[in-house]
């Protein structure tokens, strides 16, 4: 143990005896992290198999799935699926991967699990919400996997649920009946649970902070965490009503989002006055932050994990906190950007216009503070440094797709196309997810007290940083030359001749995901049979890394560490060998 | 229910200021100086809740301009008793949490007169209760008058709005009761100690709910 100077204090719950207690019902923020962690693997395992359905039917549309047929007869009679099942499946991948992968992975997952442990706490300010917390978002996950199951399946109205389309029901097509109504219960429950998880951040960072731990102390994984807490409690605090209104024009006839005069399937809807676009607004206020909810806290992570191999400080780390809660800030300042299409004045587009290209200036900040922060270090190759700078990589080649459709003239043109697809896909989703691998790789050894294979890390790494490029690099072109996105084939238009490039993108996707059954082998092989982990293989400075592996129920062992320096303290000499100062160790200079 | 006033002070929770923006390692350690957690996570609520009725609000706004079908109807003149009600609330609740938070640090036995400010004190909590559960009756009520006035959720998205702010407020105020029920049961206790913690959380709560309602009202009597 390095230099524990500590302060004895009281548990606030009593350690639990049960199984259930212990595993299931937990209080434990570490179990709880766990259980986030898990459940946004199965979403994440359903969402890609996913991706694998809608790509081989882009390239290959007549090719029969048995496994379709028996999910949906009606969605794919004789295993191919109709046009309409392509979005609902489409509806699906997004809805699962942006709400329970990409919000709970990174955020929810491991916020929970180290952001206590990383100020110094034994929990969470409210460990009975936080268990609510994870069981709303689990009930979330059960009601919208449902959707799969009933009479006419999920909705087809995209994750983002345009109205009317959503909001008038089955006689607008399939999935649009009780499918739709499940997935929009769920989102609402999932706002809930989203909504206490953020509060129960917010209060642990502001109330729980160990004797030392001033704000600028802080790991920039917590600073991440906590920035992103605040977007996600005022983002989610707009989609509860939305859902709510939705739910209200779905079930007890009221007309929020439906105009009058629809006729659909022959009948005249019993609406008039609602507004379209309204729905669009309350949901794009919560959707762009939603972007920031997802790639906020894996920035953070690549923060804290980057200089740890490089065996450097981050460069500029008032400027990269700053820019963290700039783009928090900003964030709630561009939602019309997405809605550059929907008729809106120009000049009001020119409106959301320039704020979404000044937020590009604190992201460009946090991308040359990463990448300046490696020149000069001594970097150690390990497989979370890799998906660290694999990380810089996709975010810089998603973000300079954004400086585009940032602005409305070329959105126009762009916005429905592949395009953004592969715009979204490398900003949002990828570099989210490498962010999720580094601290996967990264937090293992803490988290279940075992090393990962390193070398199946590197080939996961490898295999997913250039598959992810053939997928969406390619869907760049796709959209230059106006290959629209929503489209279940293009066989039989002037997109045509685009197939063997859409082919190309569904082999380079099949081989990508299937690389991924390396990482659960890892995660499952190294689970069991990796080698003991040390408190601190890899030599970082942070809280968790002065606990054992994994930590006591309590984090500290009833004693809590009293912090002394920053989380920065990488490359300073000394007589002791290290090159690192420990958050609770006496400064080098003493 | 017997007159049981323990020590308030536990755990190193002590009542102090406001703990936002406190940081518990600033210059003491979490032993000494612990903020009380459940006021902090009230007013993060708060926040939400603000962020949740403005989200309403502007809906009703742009609801409002989007179509001429918009119908104005005279509010229910029942809402106006449910008002001064829900303020009486709040200054009954004030009173109780006067009288017994001046005995909170003093043992049940202490004195004849700590026995009297704690009786007195619950006696103005079960007021508060009473008053809560009254209100959320008046708008069910409220609710019945428009409904034989043939003004339903659907009627109008006039009447929409109406219900769905006064329903969301009440949803909202029921957590408040179940807290200050909960409250209650903790004070009547014998075998707790510290049992005003989470009263200034609650008071925060209730009257920021008495100030969710007044603005929900003026709306409402601007709009519909």
């Amino acid at each position: 143990m390095h230099d524990v100077s500590s302060k004895r204090i009281a548990h606030l719950h009593t350690a639990p005896t049960t199984f259930i207690r212990k595993y299931v019902f937990s209080l434990d923020h570490k179990v709880i992290g766990k259980q986030y962690y898990g459940l946004a693997l199965v979403a994440v395992f359903v969402g890609m198999v996913l991706s694998w359905l809608l790509r081989i039917h882009l390239a290959y549309p007549g090719w029969h799935i048995p496994f379709l047929s028996k999910l949906s007869a009606a969605g794919a009679p004789d295993g191919v699926m109709t046009p309409e099942y392509y979005l609902s499946l489409l509806t699906m991948h997004g809805t699962l991967m942006v709400f329970f992968v990409l919000t709970n992975a990174p955020f929810a997952a491991f916020g929970n699990y180290f952001l206590p442990i990383q100020i110094g706490a034994e929990d969470m300010a409210f460990p009975r919400f936080n268990m609510m917390s994870f069981w709303t978002t689990f009930l979330a996950f059960v009601v919208m996997m449902a959707s799969f199951f009933v009479a006419d399946g999920p909705p087809i109205s995209g994750w983002t649920a345009y109205a009317p389309l959503s909001a008038v029901g089955g006689d607008a097509g399939p999935g649009l009946a009780l499918g739709q109504d499940l997935w929009a219960i769920s989102i609402a429950i999932f706002c809930i649970g989203s909504l206490l998880g953020a509060l129960n951040f917010i209060a642990t960072t502001l109330d729980l902070r160990t004797k030392g731990m001033s704000l600028a102390r802080m790991p920039y994984s917590t600073w991440a965490w906590f920035v992103t807490s605040v977007i996600a409690l005022l983002a989610f605090a707009v989609l509860l009503p939305a859902c709510i209104l939705l739910i209200l024009d779905r079930v007890a006839g009221t007309s929020f989002f439906i105009p009058g005069g629809l006729i659909l399937s022959d009948k005249l809807q019993p609406h008039s006055g609602g507004s379209p676009l309204l729905w669009q607004h309350l949901f794009w206020f919560f959707g762009h932050p939603e972007v920031y909810i997802a790639i906020l806290p894996s920035i953070g992570i690549i923060a804290t994990i980057l200089p740890v191999f490089t065996r450097k400080p981050l460069l500029g780390p008032r400027a990269f906190i700053g820019s963290m809660v700039a783009i928090g800030f900003l964030s709630y300042m561009v939602w019309g950007h997405h809605m550059f299409v929907s008729g809106m004045n120009p000049f009001s587009a020119n409106l959301f216009s320039v704020p979404t290209l000044v937020i590009t200036i604190p992201a460009t900040i946090l991308t040359l503070l990463l990448t300046a922060s490696i020149y000069g270090g001594k970097m150690r190759f390990d497989t979370p440094a890799l998906f660290c700078l694999g990380f810089i990589s996709v975010f810089i080649s998603g973000g300079i797709s954004g400086f585009y459709l940032a602005q409305p003239s070329l959105d126009t043109y762009l916005h429905a196309t592949y395009f953004v697809v592969a715009h979204f896909h490398f900003v949002m989703a990828v570099a989210s997810l490498f962010g999720v691998f580094a601290g996967t790789y990264f937090w293992f050894p803490k988290m279940f007290g075992r090393m990962m294979n390193e070398t199946l890390g590197k080939w996961h790494f490898w295999l997913t940083f250039l598959g992810v490029y053939c997928v969406f690099m390619p869907m760049h072109y796709l959209g230059l030359v106006g290959n629209v996105r929503r489209y279940s084939a293009f066989v039989d238009d002037y997109l045509a001749p685009l197939i063997p490039v859409h082919k190309f993108i569904t082999i380079a996707a099949l081989l990508t995901g299937a690389a991924q059954l390396i990482f659960f082998g890892n995660l499952i092989w190294s689970r069991f049979r990796g080698p003991i982990a040390p408190e601190n293989p890899w030599e970082a400075t942070s809280l968790e890394w002065t606990t054992t592996s994994p930590p006591p129920f309590d984090n500290f062992g009833g004693n809590h560490p009293v912090v002394k320096n920053g989380p920065n303290e990488y490359g300073v000499g000394g007589t002791d060998g290290n090159d690192y100062v420990m958050q609770n160790a006496a400064p080098k200079s003493a | 229910m017997g007159i049981q006033i323990q020590e308030a002070i536990h755990s190193g929770q002590t009542p102090g200021p406001p703990s936002l923006g406190a940081g518990a390692g600033r210059s003491t350690g979490m032993a000494e100086f612990r903020p009380e957690r459940s006021e902090t996570g009230v007013w993060i609520g708060i926040f939400a809740i603000v962020m949740s009725f403005a989200a309403f609000t502007s809906a009703m706004i742009v609801r409002q301009g989007a179509s001429p079908d918009w119908r104005h109807f005279e509010l229910p003149r029942l809402l106006y008793v449910n008002t001064l009600n829900l303020l009486a609330s709040s200054v009954t609740l004030g009173l109780g949490r006067k009288q017994l938070t001046s005995v909170a640090g003093l043992l049940a036995s202490a004195t004849e007169r700590a026995q009297q400010s704690y009786s007195e004190g619950m006696n103005w909590m079960y007021c508060t209760l009473a008053l809560g559960a009254l209100f959320i009756v008046g708008q069910v009520l409220a609710w019945r008058t428009l409904a034989t006035q043939g003004l339903f959720l659907s009627t109008n998205p006039s009447s929409s709005f109406f219900y769905v702010f006064t329903a969301m407020h009440a949803a909202h105020l029921l957590g408040g009761i179940g807290g200050l029920a909960y409250m209650i049961r903790k004070l009547s206790k014998a075998d707790r100690t510290g049992q005003t913690t989470g009263m200034r959380a609650l008071c925060v709560y209730w009257h920021f709910m008495d100030g969710l309602w007044i603005y929900l009202f003026v709306l409402l009597m601007a709009r519909t």
